[in-house]
């Protein structure tokens, strides 16, 4: 089965991040598609290259950018949402692409399932 | 994976985008108005539901001189053309609807008539049922 994965939430301040992250490594171990992650209203903030979490915790943007280039897992930062926050090519964490919602409805319509985290 | 995966030419899926707060306190509201007009273009059946404090992101009269942002309360007539033109356009082989929880109007003290633009209002076991019926559930 192919997912589609929507984040709603920034690193950190909410599990959505984590639970998202988790779920896609999970559904690629047991075989199955994860062709995009698509990071909406806080959700932009994944994809940071600046976050420091501290040393003995997650880093969640690098298992974020993991995935990508492991398993080709397209992560898509929304445009909008992202300038809102200061997140630019300037900042992007590797891994990450930044384009506009269309690519959030184009995986919605392709996917088998999309599954949304957030709050 | 990618090519293929993404040709989507020719599919239609049912998404609903489902507002559940209210429109100033949080960017939920704003943002999620942004994914319905930007789907537009995708031609796909759509349900616009509002629920809970959802419910007052599309009052009329909204006024947010005090609080010094953007009233974009508007912005929603164009969800009701797109729904219009759905409706009317032949060629257009979608379905749009707008809908509104009865129970969440009712907590509220609000009416179908205190909003800027026709609604359809489900009581929560209809609405439930049509979530059901949905491909694709977006949510702030």
């Amino acid at each position: 089965m192919n997912f589609g994965i929507l984040v709603n939430e920034g690193p950190f301040t909410h599990q959505a991040s984590d639970s998202a992250y988790r779920f896609a490594k999970a559904a690629i171990e047991k075989g199955h598609q994860v062709p995009r992650v698509f990071f909406y209203y806080d959700g932009v903030n994944n994809g940071n290259k600046l976050s420091e979490p501290q040393s003995d915790d997650r880093n969640l943007v690098k298992l974020w950018a993991e995935l990508a280039i492991e398993h080709g897992v397209d992560l898509v930062v929304c445009v909008a949402a992202g300038l809102r926050r200061g997140i630019k090519d300037e900042n992007l964490a590797e891994g990450f692409g930044i384009s506009g919602l269309g690519q959030l409805i184009e995986l919605g319509i392709a996917a088998d399932r999309t599954i949304v985290f957030g709050d | 994976m990618s090519e293929e995966f993404f040709d989507i030419e020719g599919k239609k899926k049912r998404f609903m985008f489902l507002n559940r707060k209210a429109p100033y306190g949080t960017i939920y509201a704003l943002e999620t108005l942004e994914t319905v007009l930007i789907s537009a273009a995708f031609e796909q059946n759509a349900v616009i539901a509002f629920v809970d404090d959802g419910v007052y992101q599309i009052m009329q009269g909204q006024d947010t001189g005090a609080i010094g942002m953007k009233n974009f309360s508007r912005t929603y007539g164009a969800v009701e053309m797109e729904k219009e033109d759905a409706d009317e356009d032949p060629d257009l082989d979608i379905e749009w609807r707008i809908v509104v929880e009865r129970e969440s109007l009712e907590q509220r003290g609000l009416t179908a008539d205190d909003f800027i633009i026709a609604v359809e209002v489900l009581g929560c076991e209809e609405l439930s049922r049509l979530m059901n019926e949905q491909d694709v559930v977006l949510s702030g």
